[in-house]
C-alpha cells in the first residue's frame, strides 16, 4: 500500500494473438482461444445455452448451444469449441442443421422437466422457461412417464434441491469445485437417472448461495426465499454488501417494504459474479425489532419521546460535557456517516476522543492506521490475481474476507503461491494450495522478521502482495515488522479489516489524532485546511490527540473511582462526562464487562442505534437511525476502493446518523454541518489527498509468544464467517450451515494434557471456561485454537482472553 | 298512409307501448326472476378440493395476468403441521381489490389449478374502500358436507397428482378427526 500511484503494470503483458473466423457470414476477430459462443456474443448473436458460464470452465453438458461448423461432421457445442483462424460457423440464425439440433436438444431437456413452473421459484426468470417459450414446441410429443424424484432434499440447511427440475448442466458442481473449492455436491448416477447429490456431508460451503443464482432452472432454491414471492413482484436495487470489507456489489430485491432476497451483483473488478452466504442470506436482521422512536431516561426507565424532546435533552447533555465527551462509532458506518461523526466530535463536542474500533486494538495500530492506511490506496483484487506470491498475516480470508479468498483461490489455480502465517493450515489455506509458515499468536512480528529465505524470495518477486489482517492489533510489533519486511522484499501490502465501515471511517478521520484524509491532528497545515473546511478557527480544534476506546473505558473507571473517593460533599468533575456511541456491539470488545460498567457509570450516554442493544439499554438518550437499506452512502473496501450505494427503500421517518448529528448541532446552536450524503461526499472530496507529513508509526520492538507452563497453552482464535454476529440474527437456515465449534490442538499437546481424540477439552481462564469437542490438528505445539464468537465458544465473553494470551487446558467432562 | 298530426303520432307510441312486454326488471325485489347469464363474470371464488383442501397454490399467475393489478398473493410453504393445499405451496395471503377489478376473467384463464373461478354474485357495492378488498376468507368457496376446512393432512396414501386427477371425492374419517381435534383445541383456547 502506498500513497503514490503504482507504476504501470501493463508494459510486460504478453501480446495476445488475434484470429479471425466467420460466424453467420460475418468476419469476427477475437483473441485466440475464445469460444465460438463468446465470439458470437461479441457480434450480437445469442446462441442458447444453459451450462455455459464465462467464469466456469467449459463442459458442454447441456448441448443447447449446438452450431454448425464447416468441415465438422456433426453440430458442435459452441461453448466448448474455440473459434479457429478461418473457421466458418453457422448458428441457428443461418443454419437449418444448427436450428434443428438446438430444437431437438430443447425437446429432450423438457422430456423430464416437470410442469411445475407455477410453484417454482425460478418461474418468471428462468432461462429454461424463456427458451421453451421462444423456441420450444408448443405441444409435447412425449407421452411416457416423466422421471420423478421425491420433492426437494436439503443439500444443506439453507439450500434445497429439486432433482426433477435439474437439466444436468453441472454449473453448481463446477462452481463448487472450481470457484469455492468445496466439492460437496457432484453429479451422481448416469443416463436419465443422472442427478446432483451430496455424499456423506452436507453442502456446507460459505458460497453455496451462488449455485442458486447460476442454476439455469429452479433445481436449487433457498429455504429463505422459497415461495415467498415471484420475480415480477420484486423491486431490484443495486447496492453494496454491508457485512465485510470485501465490498461486494449486490442486488437487493424487495416487496412491500420487506427485503425478500439478495443476490450477487456483477462487478468484474471486485466480486466478479459471486458473493458469500452471509452477504446473500443474512438480511432478516434488517426487519427484526427496530427502534421506532427516540427514547429518553426518566426516573431510571427509558420511555418513548418525541424527536424535539430527545434532541433537546441530548444536545443539552452533550453541550454541558463539551471537551469531555468520547465518541465511539463502531465499524459499521458508511464513509459519509463516519465523516459526520469525525466532524461532529471535533466541532460540536470539542473533543478528539473518537475511535471507530469496536474490537481489540492497540496504540501501535492507531499510529499505523493514521500514518499508513488513511487515505491511501493499495493493491486491488486484480493485482491479487496476478501476484506471483501472497503472504497472509493474521488473516484468514475464507472466514474474514471471503472475496479475497475467492480471488486468491482463482489466483492459486493459475499459479500464485499463497503463504499464511498462522498456527495451523486452515481449510481455506488448503483449498488455496497454500503453504503454512507456522506462527504462534504473539509471535507474528518475530516471524515476519525471521521469514525463511524461500518465502522472502517469493515475496521479492515483482507484484507480490502482503495482506495484514486486523488481528495484527493483538500482535506486538507486527506493524513495524511488516514495514521492515516490505522494505526488505519490495512487496505491495494492504491492511484488511473485517467490518465494512472501518476503512471508510479511517479515511474520514474517526481515530484519535487523525483528521479526515490522513491528516495528522498535530500538523499545522492540516489543522488549517480542516478548520477552513469546517468554518472554524484552527485553535478551536482539539490540541492533542484524544483517547482510544480502551483509554476511554479506563478513564471512565478512573473517574468513577475518583468520584467515590471524593465523597458526596465535594463537587466532583469527571474527566469524561459523556459518551456518544453509534453501532457498537459490546461482545466484540475485549473486557466487555468493563465496557458495560463504564457505560453504566458514565454520567451521560447518548446512543444512535437501529435496534435495541446492551448500549441502548444503558443510554440516557436513544436516537433511532436508518439501517443500510434505508440510506445511501459508501463503504470503502480493504483496497481503499469506494463502493457507493443508493437507498433501497426510502423511509421518510428514518434518519441517517449524519442527519441526527446535524439536528443535534442545530439544538446545540452550532452552525449546521452538511447532512445529506451528496454534501458530505462533496465536502470530503473537496478536501483532497493529504500531501504533507503523516503520523510516523513508532518502531515497536517485535513481540514474541508467551511461554505457556504445564497444563497451559497459547490461545489462538478467529471468527468463523458465520457466527453469533448480530447481523446474522433472524435466519436460522443460514445458522444451520455454521461450522461446528471445536477446539483444535496438536496430538502432542493433547497427549501432554491427557486429552484423547474424540473427547472434550476444557479451555479456561480466571474469567471462565469453554468446553468443546477436540479436533486433533497438525499445528504448533502448546497452542489451542477455538472459534472466537460461535455458539458455545464466545472467547471474549467467556474467557476474557485475547489471542496470544495463555489459557489453561485440560480434559473436559464427557 | 296519411300522416297523423305530430301530437297524435307521439301519443300513439305511448298508447301502443302499453300493450308490449315490460322490460323493466324489479331489482332488488324480483332479482331471482332474472339470473345472470351462465358465463357471467361475477365475484371470484377460491375453490376447494372435495376434501376441503384449498386448490390455490399461491403461484401468483392470477396476479401476473391481472391487467388492473387488483390481485395480491403471497405464497408459503405447507409445513408438516399445517397443510392448506396438496403439494408444497399454498396461498398464504390472497386479496382481490374490487375497486380495481374489471371482471375481465384473465385471472381465471391463468389459474393452473382451477382454484380461481367466478361466481354469479354481482352485488359488490359497499360503503368503504376497506370492505371492497376481499381477503382469502371472503373468497374461499363454501364447505360442502363432504369437506372439512383446511389446514389438514391430505388423504392418506395419495399424492397431489391424485387430487388433480379427481381421485379424491370426500374428506376421510381421519381428516374429519384431525379437524375436529383442532377446532376443539381452539375453542378450548378461546375459553
Amino acid at each position: 500500500m502506498s500513497t503514490t500511484s503504482h507504476e504501470a503494470t501493463g508494459s510486460d503483458t504478453p501480446t495476445v494473438k488475434m484470429i479471425t473466423g466467420t460466424i453467420d457470414g460475418t468476419d469476427v476477430t477475437v483473441p485466440e482461444g475464445t469460444m465460438i459462443i463468446r465470439a458470437a456474443e461479441l457480434m450480437g448473436v445469442e446462441v442458447p445455452r444453459f451450462c455455459d458460464h464465462p467464469l466456469l470452465d467449459p463442459v458442454a453438458a447441456c448441448r443447447a448451444c449446438l452450431v454448425e461448423v464447416e468441415g465438422m461432421p456433426k453440430p458442435q457445442p459452441s461453448c466448448a469449441v474455440p473459434l479457429g483462424d478461418g473457421m466458418t460457423v453457422q448458428t441457428q440464425l443461418t443454419s437449418e442443421v444448427a436450428d434443428t439440433a438446438q430444437k431437438g436438444v430443447m425437446e429432450f431437456l423438457l422430456i423430464n422437466h416437470p410442469l411445475d413452473c407455477p410453484v417454482c421459484d425460478k418461474g418468471g426468470e428462468c432461462p429454461l422457461q424463456n427458451q421453451a417459450m421462444s423456441v420450444g414446441r408448443p405441444e409435447s410429443r412425449f407421452t411416457g412417464q416423466k422421471r420423478e424424484f421425491p420433492k426437494p432434499i436439503n443439500v444443506s440447511s439453507e439450500i434445497l434441491l429439486d432433482r426433477e427440475r435439474c437439466v444436468s448442466c453441472a454449473r453448481c458442481t463446477r462452481f463448487a469445485e472450481q470457484i469455492a473449492g468445496d466439492p460437496f455436491i457432484a453429479l451422481l448416477e448416469r443416463g436419465a437417472q443422472q442427478q446432483v447429490g451430496t455424499g456423506e456431508e452436507p453442502f456446507d460451503s460459505y458460497f453455496s448461495g451462488n449455485t442458486i443464482q447460476i442454476c439455469p432452472v429452479g433445481a436449487l432454491t433457498s429455504e429463505e426465499y422459497r415461495f415467498r414471492s415471484r420475480p415480477f413482484d420484486l423491486v431490484s436495487v443495486p447496492t453494496t454488501c454491508e457485512h465485510c470489507a470485501s465490498g461486494c456489489s449486490m442486488r437487493t430485491d424487495y416487496r412491500h417494504e420487506n427485503v425478500m432476497r439478495r443476490q450477487s451483483g456483477d462487478d468484474p473488478e471486485v466480486n466478479e459474479e459471486w458473493n458469500c452466504d452471509k452477504g446473500r442470506f443474512a438480511f432478516p436482521y434488517l426487519q427484526l425489532e427496530r427502534l421506532a422512536t427516540p427514547l429518553v431516561r426518566e426516573n431510571g426507565q427509558l420511555r418513548r419521546a418525541s424527536w424535539p424532546e430527545a434532541l433537546r435533552i441530548a444536545a443539552d447533555g452533550l453541550a454541558a460535557a463539551r471537551g469531555r465527551t468520547s465518541v465511539l462509532t463502531g465499524g459499521r458506518l458508511t464513509m459519509e456517516d463516519a465523516y459526520a461523526y469525525a466532524r461532529f466530535a471535533r466541532v460540536g463536542l470539542g473533543t478528539d476522543d473518537i475511535d471507530l474500533r469496536a474490537r481489540a486494538a492497540s496504540d501501535e495500530e492507531t499510529d499505523f492506521l493514521s500514518g499508513e492506511v488513511a487515505g491511501s490506496c493499495g493493491p486491488v483484487y486484480r493485482e491479487l490475481e496476478s501476484a506471483p506470491a501472497v503472504l497472509l498475516a493474521a488473516l484468514e480470508p475464507e472466514e474474514e474476507s471471503p472475496i479475497i479468498y475467492l480471488r486468491l483461490r482463482k489466483a492459486a489455480r493459475a499459479g500464485t503461491k499463497v503463504f499464511s502465517l498462522g498456527p495451523f493450515a486452515s481449510q481455506g489455506l488448503e483449498k488455496m494450495a497454500g503453504s503454512l509458515v507456522e506462527c504462534v499468536p504473539g509471535d507474528l512480528a518475530t516471524q515476519l522478521d525471521q521469514l525463511d529465505d524461500e518465502t522472502a524470495a517469493a515475496l521479492s518477486q515483482p507484484g507480490a502482495v502482503i495482506l495484514l489482517g486486523e488481528r495484527a492489533a493483538t500482535e506486538p510489533g507486527a506493524f513495524a515488522a511488516m514495514s521492515r519486511l516490505v522494505q526488505r522484499t519490495g512487496a505491495e501490502w494492504a491492511w484488511v479489516p473485517r467490518r465494512a465501515g472501518e476503512r471508510g471511517a479511517i479515511d474520514a478521520g474517526c481515530l484519535p489524532g487523525l483528521l479526515p484524509g490522513g491528516r495528522p491532528l498535530t500538523d499545522e497545515t492540516a489543522r488549517q485546511e480542516i478548520a477552513s473546511l469546517w468554518g472554524i478557527d484552527p485553535d478551536e480544534l482539539p490540541a492533542t490527540a484524544g483517547r482510544s476506546l480502551a483509554a476511554t473505558v479506563a478513564q471512565i473507571h478512573a473517574d468513577a473511582k475518583a468520584a467515590s473517593e471524593a465523597g458526596e460533599e465535594e463537587e466532583f468533575s469527571p474527566e469524561l462526562a459523556a459518551l456518544l456511541v453509534a453501532g457498537v456491539e459490546p461482545d466484540d470488545i475485549p473486557n466487555a464487562d468493563q465496557f458495560l460498567t463504564a457505560l453504566d457509570s458514565v454520567p451521560f450516554l447518548v446512543s444512535l442505534e437501529t435496534r435495541p442493544s446492551e448500549v441502548t439499554a444503558r443510554a440516557d438518550v436513544v436516537l433511532p437511525v436508518a439501517v443500510v437499506t434505508e440510506k445511501s452512502g459508501a463503504f470503502v473496501t480493504w483496497e481503499g476502493r469506494r463502493r457507493p450505494f443508493g437507498t433501497v427503500m426510502p423511509q421518510p421517518t428514518s434518519f441517517t446518523d449524519a442527519v441526527v448529528l446535524a439536528l443535534l448541532s442545530d439544538y446545540m446552536d452550532l452552525a449546521t454541518p452538511p447532512r445529506e450524503v451528496d454534501d458530505l461526499r462533496t465536502e470530503l472530496g473537496n478536501l483532497g489527498a493529504w500531501q504533507g507529513s503523516r503520523v510516523s508509526p513508532a518502531d515497536v520492538p517485535a513481540g514474541s509468544a508467551q511461554q505457556p507452563g504445564s497444563g497451559e497453552a497459547v490461545l489462538a482464535s478467529w471468527r468463523y464467517l458465520l457466527d453469533l454476529g448480530t447481523m446474522q440474527e433472524g435466519e436460522p437456515h443460514l445458522a444451520g450451515t455454521r461450522k461446528p465449534a471445536v477446539v483444535r490442538i496438536s496430538a502432542a499437546t493433547a497427549a501432554a494434557n491427557g486429552v484423547e481424540a474424540g473427547s472434550r477439552v476444557r479451555v479456561s481462564t480466571d474469567t471462565g471456561a469453554i468446553t468443546l469437542p477436540v479436533e486433533l490438528t497438525e499445528m504448533a505445539e502448546n497452542v489451542v485454537w477455538l472459534p472466537l464468537n460461535s455458539p458455545d465458544s464466545q472467547v471474549l465473553v467467556s474467557l476474557g482472553a485475547l489471542p496470544g494470551d495463555t489459557v489453561r487446558l485440560e480434559r473436559g467432562d464427557v | 298512409m296519411a300522416e297523423l298530426p305530430p301530437a297524435l303520432s307521439g301519443f300513439w307510441v305511448t298508447f301502443s307501448t302499453m300493450f308490449k312486454k315490460v322490460n323493466t326488471e324489479q331489482y332488488p325485489e324480483e332479482k331471482d326472476k332474472y339470473p345472470p347469464e351462465p358465463r357471467f363474470h361475477g365475484r371470484h371464488q377460491l375453490n376447494r378440493h372435495p376434501d376441503g383442501l384449498e386448490k390455490c397454490i399461491g403461484c401468483e399467475l392470477c396476479a401476473w395476468a391481472c391487467p388492473a393489478d387488483a390481485i395480491l398473493v403471497q405464497g408459503a410453504d405447507n409445513s408438516t403441521d399445517q397443510r392448506f393445499s396438496p403439494g408444497e405451496r399454498y396461498g398464504r395471503v390472497y386479496q382481490i381489490n374490487y375497486l380495481r377489478c374489471i371482471f375481465c376473467g384473465l385471472c381465471i384463464e391463468a389459474c393452473p389449478t382451477r382454484a380461481l373461478t367466478m361466481t354469479h354474485d354481482y352485488e359488490l357495492a359497499d360503503n368503504s374502500r376497506e370492505k371492497l378488498i376481499y381477503e382469502k376468507e371472503d373468497l374461499l368457496g363454501p364447505l360442502t358436507q363432504n369437506m372439512v376446512s383446511a389446514p389438514h393432512e391430505m388423504v392418506p396414501g395419495t399424492t397431489e397428482k391424485d387430487y388433480y386427477e379427481g381421485k379424491i371425492t370426500e374428506a376421510t374419517p381421519e381428516q374429519r378427526a384431525e379437524v375436529a381435534a383442532r377446532t376443539d383445541e381452539e375453542s378450548e383456547a378461546v375459553r
